[in-house]
């Protein structure tokens, strides 16, 4: 690297030079803007990161209804404060492993049945109550009692018992399930004094930050928890969570520096979000996919000839080239992709009229089907539709789209009506996705997929603690739903969030947007 | 006097009695619409099993004709309950949101009726020249415009180019009175550019109205001026119609504004009701349907009252 680039980079993250002049002169240089900011984020990172400071975030998803009970959230601006002042016993790395949080130690016995979580030693909570492990017990019992309404009870169900020994927190499952630690990173389970069964709201938690105010669906300010244990989470000393659900209003309150970070940028814009001077944009491959739902087992699509027919008059590249706008990439009818550990690609199915309508032959059928389809179902499902509607009529297979209305669409038709578009944000393992909407007794079976050898796979993999066999196993496991599901899965979207030139140490993240919701906990405040 | 009072007391009776079909109708609507609090609260993450569970918490398991007199009881008494949601104290809830509404509505007031009713003096007075085709130009223009593309319009040129206000109205408590104002600022133009044209349309027709009567000839004839002719004969004459047409604007300022509150990020009433009917918050939806209802109608008293004193004739009857 040129020596007089490199003193300039350095300036700037000691905040010698200001950002605009660096450009310029590096411009003079003969760099290009782009090589210039990736030159000068990688000098802001290696400086270290500045404690103290305001750091905005805008997010979307709040809404006045919502609760603070951590077991009630439902959005992402719930999961953000959640994380703000809550810790989990353990938490998603970067690479899709495991994060020691308020667990030390992790160990399972020899057939994955029995779990031990050495609770971490030295550890308060922000009401100066030490953290025990009768806490943590008293946490999962809220979360996973008879009378729970908590949005983990469903990942919670293979528990059959849980006790405490000295600062062990100990979990006895009905099977065995060599991927229970990530089932408890899940943004629901925070761990609270006496398991928050006193005062579930109270948001009195051993995380990075206490929330000093909570306006519900409209602003949350965090400031610094000084007794926190953990060095490298929360730089800043105050975070500011601002909601805002209109999209154009959330990107402006970026562009006009109101805020230094924002998730959900709309596909359509992203890419002139990006040029905008002093935005950077992050599009993130992830788990979550956009799906064409059948049910297995409602005519016409009990007939496995014509959901193969619907698979293959799909055309994936145009789905992400025209709905995500390129950011994220195509699947394969299948729910899971390379974000997961323990994923082998299989053969991609590609868009071929005259396989579909050899099938669509084979099947039987005769007249159009019906696909209903909502905009909240995922961010353009009805263009999305209508591009399905083109594709597959060049096979000889008529689709009718009815929109139906976004208020009451998760009640009303997913789930409900034998074939609709949805979407779904991803698990931590592919077991944990599976479990949730392809085993038989699922209850969020959503495909009504019902396949004895799948459920019977899905149960070994658990307990097979040798990875090679489990891999196998996972990739069985696929291409059955894959051949014989009813999930036409087209594409996994990307996370796209921006960031302003004002903040960094942005970094690479498995599970949600904006770095699993802990951007503003781990990105810094340059001045 | 008598016949004024007797008025007002039978607009008084009718408007209570008019709260309680509203409330009914309310009730019912929110009864009609696909799905219930319990569905809405967990969305894609309900089970059988936590949906039982919530709904017995909330008490969806008893008929709806309880719950309604239950709720109508608690008016009865003052006491608004609680969101089936968050469980949070509606009252409480509604103060800070009902009184941030009051703020913008009278901010954007303050700015709107005096230039309204000025534009519309302005335009009789050239009336048919080039000032009146302008004003009536512009303000018609922006009140065809939507008021999502005003305020993205205000956003881009005063927040984001100019950077003379935020293009986030959060206001919060602790916030002083001058940066309240500031962070308000957006939000309220673009109200004001809303309601503009209708108010001045209606000042300028109602003046021109009178403005063909004899007495207005004679003072012409005096040889006043014609902007003392039009403030001190005409406007006074015109007042009624005219300050129907701001109440009515003022009751949409407060009741209409959602689309201004979402894209500003403003945490007032619409946004709050609009929250709550889209999770099935019965409760929520008929407080604010009533306090919604009790604020048009008692501005339309308002209205109706200050007309019934500004007549002369109903003033004084024989």
């Amino acid at each position: 690297m040129n020596d007089e680039l490199k003193y300039l980079s350095q300036q700037v993250a000691r905040q010698r030079l200001d950002r605009r002049s660096f450009l310029g002169r590096a411009g003079a240089l003969g760099l290009s803007a782009v090589g210039a900011s990736t030159l000068l984020s990688s000098a802001v990172m290696a400086q270290g990161a500045i404690k103290g400071g305001t750091l905005k975030v805008a997010v979307e998803g709040g809404s006045s209804t919502d609760s603070l009970d951590p077991a009630l959230v439902t959005n992402s601006t719930g999961t953000m404060v959640n994380r703000l002042w809550g810790e989990p016993l353990v938490e998603l790395d970067a690479d899709g492993g495991l994060e020691m949080r308020l667990a030390s130690e992790v160990e399972a016995s020899h057939d994955a049945v029995t779990w031990t979580f050495k609770i971490r030693d030295g550890v308060t909570f922000s009401n100066g109550k030490a953290l025990t492990a009768e806490d943590v017990l008293a946490t999962l019992e809220r979360h996973a009692g008879e009378e729970s309404k908590s949005g983990a009870l469903g990942i919670l169900s293979g528990i059959k018992s849980m006790r405490t020994e000295g600062n062990a927190f100990i979990v006895e499952l009905t099977g065995p399930n060599a991927d229970l630690p990530f089932l408890l990173s899940d943004y629901h389970l925070m761990i609270q004094p006496n398991g928050g069964k006193d005062d579930p709201s109270a948001m009195i938690g051993t995380g990075p930050y206490t929330i000093e105010s909570a306006e519900l669906g409209v602003r949350f300010v965090a400031e610094k928890n000084p007794n926190y244990w953990n060095p490298d989470l929360g730089h800043a000393s105050t975070i500011e969570v601002t909601v805002i659900n209109d999209d154009t209003a959330r990107v402006a309150a970026l562009q006009s520096g109101q805020v230094h970070m924002c998730t959900r940028v709309p596909p359509k814009v992203a890419s002139l979000v990006g040029r905008m001077p002093g935005v950077e944009i992050h599009s993130v491959p992830s788990a979550g996919h956009y799906v064409f739902i059948m049910h297995c087992n409602t005519a016409p699509f009990d007939n496995n000839d014509l959901r193969l027919a619907l698979k293959h008059a799909i055309n994936r590249e145009e789905m992400v080239d025209k709905i995500l706008f390129g950011n994220g990439s195509i699947g394969n009818d299948m729910p899971v992709n390379s974000s997961y550990p323990l994923y082998t690609e299989a053969e991609q199915r590609t868009y071929d009229p005259d396989k579909a309508a050899f099938h669509f032959k084979a099947s039987g059928h005769d007249g159009s089907i019906l696909l209903r389809t909502s905009d909240n179902s995922f961010p353009g499902a009805p263009d999305a539709s209508q591009l399905f509607q083109q594709s597959a009529k060049a096979a000889g297979i008529s689709l009718d789209i009815k929109r139906e209305p976004s208020d009451g669409y998760w009640s009303e038709v997913w789930n409900k009506q034998p074939f609709s578009t949805s979407y779904w944000s991803g698990r931590a393992t592919q077991d944990a996705m599976y479990s949730t909407a392809y085993l038989s007794s699922a209850d969020w079976n959503d495909t009504r997929f019902f396949n004895p050898q799948f459920d019977q796979l899905l149960v070994a993999a658990r307990g097979e603690l040798d990875v090679a066999k489990r891999t196998q196993m996972y990739a069985d496991m696929g291409t059955l739903v894959r051949d014989e599901g009813g999930l036409i899965a087209p594409m996994f979207n990307n996370f796209i969030d921006a960031t302003s030139d004002k903040v960094a140490g942005w970094g690479p993240s498995k599970g949600f947007g904006l770095m699993n919701f802990y951007a503003p906990m781990k990105m810094w405040v340059t001045g | 006097m008598g016949l004024a009072l007797t008025l007002i007391a039978q607009r008084i009776s009718l408007g209570i009695l008019m709260l309680f079909a509203v409330s009914a109708l309310i009730f019912v609507g929110t009864q009609i619409l696909p799905g219930d609090v319990a569905e809405s609260i967990l969305g894609q993450s309900a089970t059988p099993e936590n949906l039982a569970n919530l709904r017995k918490e909330l008490g969806l398991n008893e008929p709806a004709l309880t719950r309604y007199f239950n709720w109508l009881g608690g008016i009865m008494v003052g006491d608004l309950g609680t969101a089936l949601t968050s469980g949070a104290s509606i009252s409480e809830a509604i103060t800070s949101r009902l009184g941030n509404t009051l703020f913008l509505a009278a901010v954007a007031a303050m700015i709107s009726v005096p230039i309204a009713i000025l534009l519309g003096l302005f335009a009789v007075r050239y009336k048919d020249r080039w000032p009146d085709k302008l004003i009536s130009a512009s303000t018609l223009a922006s009140i065809s415009l939507p008021e999502f593309f005003i305020g993205y319009l205000l956003i881009l040129v005063f927040g984001v180019k100019l950077g003379w206000f935020p293009t986030v109205a959060t206001v919060y408590d602790g916030m002083s009175f001058g940066d309240r104002l500031n962070a308000v600022m957006l939000p309220a133009l673009t109200l004001t550019l809303v309601v503009l044209a209708h108010m001045m349309r209606m000042t300028r027709a109602a003046i021109l109205n009178v403005m063909q009567s004899a007495y207005i000839e004679t003072a012409e004839l005096k040889g006043l001026s014609s902007f003392k002719i039009i403030w001190k004969h005409a406007l006074p004459n015109a007042i009624s119609p005219v300050i129907n047409v701001v109440m009515l604007n003022m009751a949409y300022l407060i009741v209409g504004v959602v689309v201004v509150e979402v894209i500003f990020v403003y945490p007032g009433m619409g946004q709050y009701l609009v929250d709550h009917v889209s999770k099935r918050d019965v409760p929520v939806v008929q407080a604010c349907g009533l306090i919604f209802a009790a604020i048009y109608i008692g501005l339309n008293l308002v209205a109706d009252i200050i007309s019934v004193l500004s007549n002369p004739r109903l003033r004084h009857p024989k």
